[in-house]
């Protein structure tokens, strides 16, 4: 377990290193899931529209 | 070029080619990470403090290729006025301002350990903050007209005038004195940075490449989706 510990101690700089990897991770996953939920939005709401016109 | 350009043909090219995308960006960003938090060796001077280079730089990159992406597709819009043209530099600024905005941030946490401070108002970083702005500016004035097209055309024109900064990014570590390192990578010369971390560095940047990629495609198809739904509202 001591090897986990120092990983993550990250030779006394973990303050600044996952605070770096943390807002890349966030920003990146953020604009995935909002560009993704609005192509699935309009998606949906295509077919709909799609369905309505048909007879 | 402009065959390619047409949006129906475009949304049958981008559906194929975008699971390939969304695959390789996910396998290269793990194997980036995997390289970056254990492969890579610490620096002899910083110590751990420089696995923060693997976000910080690739990011940095970033924001200014997707800048230039922004500014060549503003042209392509001004000069042949093609509809996906304004599509592309509209959907692609805010993911430039994303990377923008990790590069600052991944910075100034590796500012504070190396220089002992979060920030300083020099040509690097001031330049790149000014980047930061041009990217909000430009998201701002698209949506600040009635008129779309209006709005397309006035952001447009920014985009450009903006491109006088990225030779200011590039080279404000040789013009003026700065905390700031100089150029590592791509120089006159080659790298100076050793190939343990050069080759870590690459992946991770191939990696945020086809990040971009894949959600630009995305974008763009979500753009053209919503042409669609209002056409058909219209006709309805």
């Amino acid at each position: 377990m001591a090897g986990i510990g120092h990983f993550l101690a990250m030779g006394g700089y973990a303050i600044f290193v996952w605070p770096a990897f943390a807002i890349a991770a966030l920003v990146m996953a953020g604009l995935a899931v909002q560009s993704v939920a609005g192509y699935r939005r309009r998606r949906r709401e295509l077919a709909r529209l799609d369905h309505e016109d048909a007879p | 070029m402009f065959r390619m350009a047409n949006p129906a043909r475009f949304m049958r090219v981008s559906a194929a080619v975008l699971p390939w995308c969304a695959g390789a960006t996910a396998l290269l960003l793990a194997g980036a990470l995997i390289l970056a938090l254990f492969v890579a060796p610490p620096d002899y001077q910083q110590g751990e403090a420089v696995r923060i280079m693997y976000v910080h730089v690739p990011a940095a990159y970033m924001a200014s290729l997707v800048y230039v992406v922004v500014a060549v597709a503003s042209a392509v819009a001004l000069i042949w006025r093609h509809p996906l043209a304004d599509i592309a530099a509209q959907e692609a600024a805010p993911l430039g301002a994303g990377f923008t905005l990790i590069c600052l941030v991944s910075g100034s946490l590796w500012g504070e350990p190396m220089w002992g401070t979060w920030w300083v108002w020099d040509a690097r970083l001031t330049s790149v903050l000014v980047l930061f702005f041009l990217y909000l500016g430009y998201i701002a004035l698209i949506h600040a007209f009635d008129d779309p097209t209006r709005g397309a055309k006035a952001g447009a024109v920014l985009a450009l005038v903006g491109v006088v900064n990225l030779p200011i990014i590039k080279f404000s570590v040789d013009w003026w004195s700065t905390l700031h390192q100089p150029e590592s990578i791509f120089r006159l010369g080659g790298p100076t940075i050793a190939t343990s971390m050069l080759w870590p560095l690459g992946v991770m940047a191939l990696g945020f490449t086809l990040f971009f990629v894949t959600l630009l495609l995305v974008r763009m198809r979500s753009r053209l989706l919503a042409a669609k739904i209002r056409a058909l509202r219209l006709a309805a």
